[in-house]
C-alpha cells in the first residue's frame, strides 16, 4: 500500500437527541495517497455520516464520536477552531450531491470559489478571481469568464456540479470527498460528471472518497470499493476482486439488484425487507434478518472478519465458504 | 438596474391613480354633510347652496376629481374647513413631523429586531431562542398606546426625567436637533418601536433558523469558512425578505401612528388625522390620508428595488 492518506480506526458514531441514532459502528478504513475508494451502499447505511465526520460537519452537541480518524498525519477528531478551518477545504474538501442547494444563491459563482481561495491562501480579490476563472476552466466550464459572475440560479445542475468540483479543488487539497456527486443529475450529465472526476483526480492526484449507491458508479470511478452497511463495513476489497468474487451475501445482493441483464417484464431482484433503525447498537449480524444464508450463530454474535488477502476482509462467516446467493 | 426601477415606476402610476380615486371618494361616501359643521345651524338653503357653490361641491363627481386633482397638481390641496389654511402646509408640516417620530422608532427598533432575530434563529430551540420569541410576542401583543401611557407615568409623572407632551417646549412646533426638542423625541419613539421590534425579530428569526438549516451552510463550513463568515453569508440571504418586512413596517409607523401621537400629543399627521375626523375637516382628511398612502407606495417602490439590488434571484430586467 502507498503512503496512507486516511486512517480511520474503530470509528463510532452516535447521534443523540430525541431518539439515539448509531449510525457508525467500528468502521475501519484506510485509503492511500492518491487511492480512489467507493463507499458502497444503501441509503442510511452511513455513508454520509461516514464523509461528514471526516470533515467534522456533524452538529458537536448531538453527536458524540469515538475511535481515531488520521488525514495525512493529522487527528482529525480533536481538530478546533482555525487548525479546523484550516482543514476544511485546503486538506479536505467535499462535493454534494445537490450543488444547486450547496451553493450560495445570492453570491456568484466566481465570488464563492475565490471566497474559499482567499481564505486559504490569503491572497488578493483578482488573484483570487484569476484562480477561480482558472479552476473554471479545468472543470471545462465553456466560456467561463462569463460564468464566472452568474449566480447559481442561472446555471443547469450539470454546469453547478462542476462549478462545485471547482471550488472543492480550487486549493489544491489531499483528499476529495464526493457525496452522491452524480445522483440529482441527469443520466446523461452523470457520465461527464465522472469522467471529469476521474480526470482531474488523475490530474491533481488527489485521493478520493466517492459515497454512491450504484454499482456501475462506483466501477467506473474507483480503484477499490468498500461496501457498507447498518454503519459498518462488510465487505472491502479492489474493484475487481469485489465484483468479480463479491463474498458477502449484501454485495451479492446489490449486484442482483443490479438493472444490467435484466429482461422485460421480468421481476428485478431486490433485497428483501429494509435495513434496520439502528436504535441499539448491532451486537450481531445486522444483515442477519434479510439474508438468505443466515445462520442462529449470525443473530447469536458479530460475524467474524476474514481477510483473505491483504486489504481484503468481508464480515461474514460465510466468507470462506462461497455459497451461492440465490 | 436603471430600466427595472423605471418599470416599477411605471407600475406604480396606475397604483397612484387608484389611490387618488379612493382618497377622492371617501370623502364623498363618508355620512354627515362638512357643511354643517361650519354652517350656522339657522343657515337658509339659498346659504348652504351659496357656500356649496364655493366649494365645488354643486358640481358632478368627475368633475369634482378632474378640478381636484389639476389643483393637487400645482400643490394646492384647498383649505382647511376648520383652520382656514392651505391644507398643504399643514399637511407637509404633520407629515415632516411624522417621519421624524417613524424615523426614530424605526431607527431603535429595526437594529434590536434584527439583533433579536439573529440570535433567537441562531440558537433556535435554546432558553434564548424562547425569551426573544416572549420578548416579540408581548412587543406585538401590548397595546402600545397603554404601554405609552405607562411610560408617561414612569419618566414623565413619577421621575420627571422627559416630558410627555408635544414636539419641543412650550408646544413649539418647529424642530430643532437640539436635546430641549430631543427629549420630547423619546418616549414616542420607544413606544412606537416596541411593535416593529417584534415583528422584525419574529420574521429574522424565521429567516436566519430557515437559512441555517441549508445545505450551502454546511457547504460554507465545509470549505474553511468561519462563523462569521457564514453568518454573513445567511445575512446577505435574508436581507431581501427582511428589507420588505421594515419597508412596510416603515409605512404602518408613519401612517398608523395615530394612537401614540395622540398619546403624546405629538404634532404628526396621525394627530392631524385624528384632528380632521373628529371636526369633518374633510379637504384635510383628504389631503392628509393622500400624502400618507403615496407615500406609502414611494416606500413599497424603494423596496422592490432595493431587493432586486441585493437578491440576483429577483428579475432586474
Amino acid at each position: 500500500m502507498k503512503e496512507s492518506l486516511v486512517d480511520i480506526q474503530n470509528l463510532d458514531v452516535r447521534f443523540t437527541g430525541a431518539r439515539t441514532v448509531h449510525a457508525i459502528n467500528d468502521l475501519t478504513l484506510n485509503l492511500g495517497q492518491g487511492e480512489t475508494l467507493a463507499l458502497l451502499g444503501e441509503s442510511g447505511s452511513g455513508k454520509s455520516v461516514t464523509l461528514k465526520t471526516l470533515l467534522r460537519l456533524l452538529p458537536p452537541k448531538r453527536t458524540e464520536i469515538g475511535g481515531k480518524i488520521q488525514v495525512n498525519g493529522t487527528d482529525v477528531l480533536t481538530l478546533s477552531g482555525k487548525a479546523l478551518q484550516q482543514y476544511r477545504g485546503a486538506e479536505v474538501s467535499m462535493v454534494f450531491q445537490e450543488p444547486a442547494l450547496a451553493l450560495d444563491p445570492v453570491y456568484s459563482v466566481g465570488a464563492q470559489i475565490a471566497e474559499a481561495v482567499r481564505r486559504h491562501k490569503g491572497i488578493s480579490r483578482d488573484e483570487a478571481m484569476s484562480t477561480a476563472l482558472d479552476m473554471l476552466r479545468r472543470v471545462r466550464i465553456p466560456s467561463p469568464e462569463r460564468r464566472l459572475r452568474n449566480f447559481p440560479h442561472e446555471l443547469s445542475g450539470g454546469m453547478l456540479q462542476r462549478v462545485m468540483i471547482a471550488l472543492a479543488l480550487a486549493c489544491r487539497p489531499r483528499l476529495l470527498l464526493a457525496d452522491e456527486p452524480t445522483t440529482a443529475l441527469d443520466a446523461t450529465v452523470q457520465i461527464q460528471i465522472l469522467l471529469l472526476l476521474r480526470e482531474l483526480q488523475r490530474e491533481f492526484g488527489m485521493g478520493v472518497i466517492f459515497v454512491t449507491h450504484d454499482i456501475g458508479v462506483a466501477v467506473e470511478v474507483s480503484e477499490r470499493i468498500a461496501v457498507m452497511y447498518a454503519g459498518q463495513i462488510v465487505e472491502e476489497g479492489t474493484t475487481q476482486e469485489v465484483i468479480k468474487d463479491p463474498r458477502h451475501p449484501y454485495t451479492r445482493g446489490l449486484m442482483a439488484a443490479n438493472l444490467h441483464g435484466v429482461a422485460r417484464g421480468e421481476r428485478l431482484n431486490a433485497i428483501p425487507g429494509a435495513p434496520p433503525s439502528l436504535e441499539t447498537r448491532p451486537a450481531a449480524c445486522s444483515f442477519a434478518p434479510r439474508c438468505p444464508l443466515a445462520e442462529d450463530a449470525c443473530r447469536a454474535t458479530l460475524p467474524p472478519v476474514h481477510v483473505p488477502s491483504p486489504r481484503r476482509r468481508i464480515a461474514c462467516i460465510h466468507a470462506n465458504a462461497p455459497v451461492s446467493a440465490e | 438596474m436603471f430600466a427595472y426601477f423605471l418599470r416599477r415606476l411605471i407600475l406604480v402610476m396606475p397604483v397612484a391613480f387608484g389611490v387618488s380615486v379612493i382618497c377622492f371618494l371617501l370623502v364623498q361616501i363618508a355620512p354627515g354633510d362638512p357643511l354643517t359643521a361650519i354652517m350656522p345651524v339657522d343657515a337658509t338653503a339659498e346659504e348652504q347652496a351659496a357656500m356649496r357653490a364655493v366649494y365645488g361641491l354643486d358640481k358632478p363627481l368627475p368633475v369634482q376629481y378632474a378640478i381636484w386633482v389639476a389643483k393637487l397638481a400645482q400643490g394646492d390641496m384647498g383649505r382647511s374647513i376648520a383652520s382656514g389654511r392651505p391644507v398643504a402646509g399643514e399637511v407637509f408640516g404633520a407629515v415632516q413631523n411624522s417621519l421624524l417620530l417613524a424615523l426614530s422608532a424605526a431607527a431603535i427598533a429595526f437594529p434590536i429586531g434584527i439583533f433579536l432575530g439573529f440570535l433567537a434563529g441562531y440558537f433556535r430551540d435554546t432558553p434564548i431562542d424562547r425569551a426573544v420569541t416572549a420578548i416579540s410576542i408581548a412587543g406585538v401583543s401590548v397595546p402600545n398606546y397603554w404601554l405609552g401611557i405607562v411610560l408617561v407615568i414612569i419618566f414623565s409623572v413619577n421621575l420627571g426625567w422627559l416630558p410627555s407632551m408635544g414636539a419641543g417646549p412650550g408646544g413649539s412646533q418647529d424642530w430643532a436637533w437640539d436635546w430641549l426638542h430631543m427629549r420630547h423625541l423619546v418616549l414616542p419613539a420607544v413606544t412606537l418601536a416596541v411593535v416593529p421590534i417584534g415583528i422584525v425579530a419574529r420574521t429574522v428569526r424565521a429567516l436566519a433558523g430557515d437559512i441555517l438549516t441549508m445545505d450551502f451552510v454546511q457547504a460554507l463550513y465545509a470549505k474553511g469558512m468561519s462563523r462569521g463568515d457564514v453568518l454573513r453569508h445567511v445575512a446577505r440571504n435574508a436581507a431581501a425578505t427582511a428589507l420588505s418586512v421594515m419597508g412596510l413596517q416603515l409605512g404602518y409607523l408613519l401612517g398608523g401612528s395615530i394612537l401614540i401621537e395622540t398619546v403624546f400629543n405629538w404634532p404628526g399627521s396621525g394627530f392631524l388625522l385624528s384632528n380632521a375626523i373628529f371636526q369633518r375637516d374633510l379637504p384635510l382628511l383628504q389631503g392628509t390620508i393622500l400624502v400618507l398612502a403615496l407615500f406609502f407606495v414611494a416606500m413599497n417602490l424603494v423596496v422592490d428595488v432595493a431587493q432586486a439590488a441585493i437578491d440576483p434571484r429577483i428579475k432586474r430586467t
